[in-house]
């Protein structure tokens, strides 16, 4: 296992000095760490928002900021998040990094696309950011309209054009990734002997290109209503405010699938590898993937239940919602499954795991609830909702994010962090995340509306204890910024594979090489090959 | 319910409450069990397999067709259970009962407004009587909004343009919590109130202290304020038809089709009277779109049900019932009156 632990003389990260030699940078992985720091910067600025948002709900008056300066706090927390963080963060990063020496791969189908995608993301950003500056935005990330259409006088425009922007990044990327799985596997990588985590970023992949352009008409069409007054969501003009939820969560259902699915993929990678066996059931995990991805696009209007929507299409949207569970509750059990008779070892990424797993089955489960008409007319727009998808979003998508971070940092950066410090800090999250967004699923059945400045003094209780584990949950998240950064210089070198882990990015040195292979690789074995993997490893000692 | 004063389930004030909590505990325990599942096999499984030295590596196993399609079938077939118990409930709740009374809501930033059909008018405050199965129509004048009450576990938006509709039996005498849950602005969270639940016959007393005339009344005064008396004359003589006897039946219009006189054709006959022309009259009639507030149409509408005295709307047509579908004819001809 102890292979020779270097840092080679040159890697992607030497290969090339000074300010241009990344911006103009046409190789993925150092894309992919442009993203890393862009994202993180996201990141910490939505979670300031969330910040500020658990301290007004700390007393139920509205004493800490004003109700506007509130709503723009949670509409810029969503709006940054969603569309700045999650969408990008792990296909971005993880992906675009890891997608080509996972195949065998030099670099992606299309370099030069991949940094116009990056560039995009940026641009979309900054227009995110001078909204901001400019006053804010009190929409909701939902950007509903006729309010932002015709009521709020906030900087609608501004923000929707820097979604509108960062939309064409995820296409690019999207498209990116399709070509690159189809055309640039490596002799004998077979579908079926690509990592999970590339079947992941493949049903991701055409989710954000069928459906991405569904998002830019609507931002489009609601910036015409709002700018020259078009009338398409107006009833005075003949319009429909309902149509443009439908419009809207055509893509924003199936969005959460491109922040979930990635993470599904990590998970694969991080169990089969922490526990040194093949994935249980792999054709399965890989097609519960393309399930999701394709079911993901027809139960949009699950979000519409006391929209108005007649009775037959509730029950219609109700039944097809249930479909998308299954593929879901396939992937938990088969991860169950593949932990029996492993040789599991719980390092940081695997704490995650076990973090993930828990997480995400109740947000999955917790999803029913609002899946099953009956129990949705009480339960819709209360906090039962937003801890529900934050149990998804955060407790899911990010939990696999730094849980495939740390387990991809010593590929990425040639060291490895603190083992100490990263268990506690995956500890914090877990625990600080609970604190945080269970009592919301209590409060929500009792009946506190989402989206509230202000609420009645009995939620009191259940709110502070939110706050509480919201601050436990910001420690934990800060923690790996500084075992990151010291890792960097001070960090143990890891050398190529220091976690005994499967798979071809593994082989190559770390840090790769700009070009990943000096050779491109012949595949000749399946995935999650643990025990002839080691026997070559040793014969290379 | 609390525990240690800290409340962890809401009160159940209406007829079908308990039928919603039933499935939600369902649900719980279902989730439960499956979240159990999962978690101490994982935990189990991370203790006995533990690696046990730096070289091991798991067994070789890869996958069982059974075990995949048995957790894929138990599951979908719990979760049918699920679907099917909750769309029935579901299609229970969107459909008030024949003999609702009504109760008409305009929801506006940042206000819930209420008209009672005996003239009573409230903001932010509703009162109701138990034992009735009550339906409120809603409106908005500006942006969505969404009428909710905990105690009774529904809600509907509230959309302009447009009606849609809730009901309830409330149960339980008491004081209740009334929110809007759909963001609608500056003080959404200011837009809460409270509705009242009473026995009927402190409820009769209460309406008894209505001022300026029952709803059709005010409806009829401004139906002759905005002239519309000039010429929907009820012999029919004048230059638009007659508004006698004709809600809920069907019109047959000058395109040769045929509409019921629904709340939601009056409304748009009224709004924007060039949609839909009756057959041998002119579209003479101008609009009313922005001249007439959400509170003034649903009285004109109101008085023109008061020119329909035997209007059966009872036993309204299957899609009539569909929640928010435009047309809210369930069982509205509660005549004004009736009621005391």
């Amino acid at each position: 296992m102890d292979a020779i632990r270097t840092i080679p003389a040159t890697h992607y990260l030497n290969n090339g000095h000074g300010l241009a030699s990344w911006l103009l940078t046409k190789d993925h992985k150092r894309i992919a760490i442009m993203y890393l720091v862009t994202i993180s910067f996201f990141f910490f600025l939505g979670g300031l928002m969330a910040a500020g948002i658990r301290l007004e709900l700390a007393t139920p008056q509205g004493d800490f900021v004003a109700a506007d300066t509130y709503n723009k706090m949670f509409t810029l927390h969503g709006v940054i998040m969603v569309f700045f963080f999650l969408i990008p963060s792990i296909p971005a990063v993880l992906g675009n990094f890891l997608i080509p020496p996972m195949i065998g791969a030099r670099d992606l189908a299309f370099p030069r696309i991949n940094l116009l995608s990056y560039y995009l993301y940026l641009v979309g950003g900054m227009f995110t950011l001078g909204a901001m500056l400019s006053g804010g935005v009190d929409t909701g990330w939902t950007f509903y309209t006729p309010y932002s259409a015709a009521a709020s006088n906030t900087s609608v425009i501004p923000t929707a054009l820097g979604v509108f922007i960062a939309g064409f990044s995820s296409i690019l990327t999207g498209l990116n990734f399709i070509v690159t799985i189809h055309r640039m596997r490596a002799p004998g990588m077979t579908w079926f002997r690509l990592p999970l985590f590339v079947w992941a970023h493949y049903a991701t992949s055409l989710i954000q290109v069928l459906g991405t352009p569904v998002i830019a008409i609507t931002i489009v069409m609601l910036g015409v209503e709002r700018a020259f007054g078009f009338g398409i969501f107006d009833p005075a003009r003949g319009g429909d405010p309902v149509l443009f939820q439908h419009l809207f969560w055509f893509y924003s259902h199936p969005a959460v699938y491109i922040m979930i699915l990635p993470a599904l993929g990590v998970m694969s990678e991080l169990i089969a590898n922490f526990s040194k066996k093949k994935i249980f059931g792999y054709s399965f995990v890989a097609f519960s993937s393309l399930a999701i991805a394709v079911f993901g696009f027809i139960v949009w209007a699950h979000h519409m239940f006391v929209s108005g929507i007649s009775v037959y299409a509730a029950m219609v949207f109700s039944f097809l919602s249930f479909s998308v569970a299954i593929p879901s509750a396939v992937k938990v059990f088969n991860w169950t499954a593949t932990l029996y008779k492993g040789a599991i070892s719980f390092e940081t990424p695997m704490l995650y795991a076990y973090g993930f797993m828990g997480l995400f089955a109740i947000g999955g489960l917790t999803g029913l609830f609002l899946a099953t008409l009956g129990t949705d007319i009480h339960m819709h727009d209360t906090y039962f909702v937003v801890a529900h998808f934050h149990y998804i979003m955060v407790g899911g998508a990010i939990m696999g994010y730094l849980g495939g971070l740390h387990f991809w940092w010593p590929k990425m950066t040639g060291r490895m962090y603190s083992e100490f410090l990263s268990r506690i800090s995956a500890i914090l999250v877990f625990v600080g995340f609970n604190l945080t967004f269970f009592p919301q699923f209590i409060v929500g059945y009792l009946g506190m509306p989402r989206r509230y400045h202000a609420y009645p003094d009995e939620f009191q209780v259940l709110n502070v204890l939110s706050s509480a584990g919201a601050s436990v949950l910001g420690l934990g998240y800060l923690l790996p910024v500084i075992y990151f950064v010291y890792s960097l210089k001070r960090g143990e070198v890891a050398g190529p594979n220091p976690w005994g882990a499967s798979g071809l990015e593994w082989e190559i040195p770390s840090p790769p090489p700009t070009e990943n292979f000096a050779v491109i690789p012949r595949v000749t074995t399946e995935p999650y090959e643990f025990t002839p993997h080691v026997a070559r490893e040793r014969e290379l000692v | 319910m609390s525990v240690f004063g800290i409340p962890i389930f809401p009160e159940q004030a209406s007829s079908f409450a308990k039928d919603v909590d039933a499935l939600y505990f369902f649900i719980v325990a279902v989730s439960a069990f499956f979240a159990l599942l999962v978690a101490v096999l994982v935990v189990v499984f991370g203790v006995k397999f533990r690696r046990k030295h730096a070289g091991e590596v798991g067994a070789r196993i890869e996958g069982n067709l059974p075990m995949e399609l048995a957790w894929s079938v138990i599951p979908a077939v719990i979760a049918m259970v699920m679907f099917g118990w909750g769309a029935s409930l579901f299609y229970h709740l969107r459909r008030p009962p024949a003999e609702s009374m009504n109760i008409y809501a305009v929801g506006k930033q940042w206000m819930w407004k209420f008209q009672h059909l005996e003239g009573q008018r409230e903001i932010n405050e509703l009162h109701v009587p138990t034992g009735r199965p009550i339906k409120v129509t809603v409106a908005s004048e500006d942006v969505l909004h969404s009428l909710y009450f905990p105690a009774f576990r529904t809600k509907i938006d509230a959309i302009p343009g447009r009606y849609t509709q809730l009901w309830f039996e409330a149960t339980k005498p008491g004081t209740y919590h009334m929110f809007c849950a759909e963001y609608c602005g500056t003080n959404h969270s200011g837009m809460i109130g409270s509705v009242t639940v009473m026995e009927p016959a402190a409820y009769q007393n209460w309406l008894a202290g209505a001022e300026g005339g029952t709803m059709a009344e005010r409806g009829a005064a401004l139906f002759s304020q905005l002239a519309c008396n000039t010429c929907h004359l009820e012999t029919g003589q004048g230059r638009g038809p007659s508004l006698k006897d004709i809600y809920l039946k069907p019109v047959e219009l000058a395109d040769g089709s045929t509409v019921t006189a629904d709340e939601a054709y009056l409304r748009e006959s009224i709004l924007n009277s060039q949609a839909k022309i009756v057959k041998g009259f002119q579209p003479l009639m101008p609009t009313f779109q922005g001249l007439i507030s959400e509170e003034g149409l649903v009285s004109l509408i109101e008085h023109i049900r008061s020119l329909s005295p035997n209007a059966s709307a009872p036993g309204a047509p299957a899609a009539a019932g569909a929640a928010g579908a435009a047309s809210p004819t369930g069982a509205t001809n509660q005549t004004p009156g009736t009621v005391r």
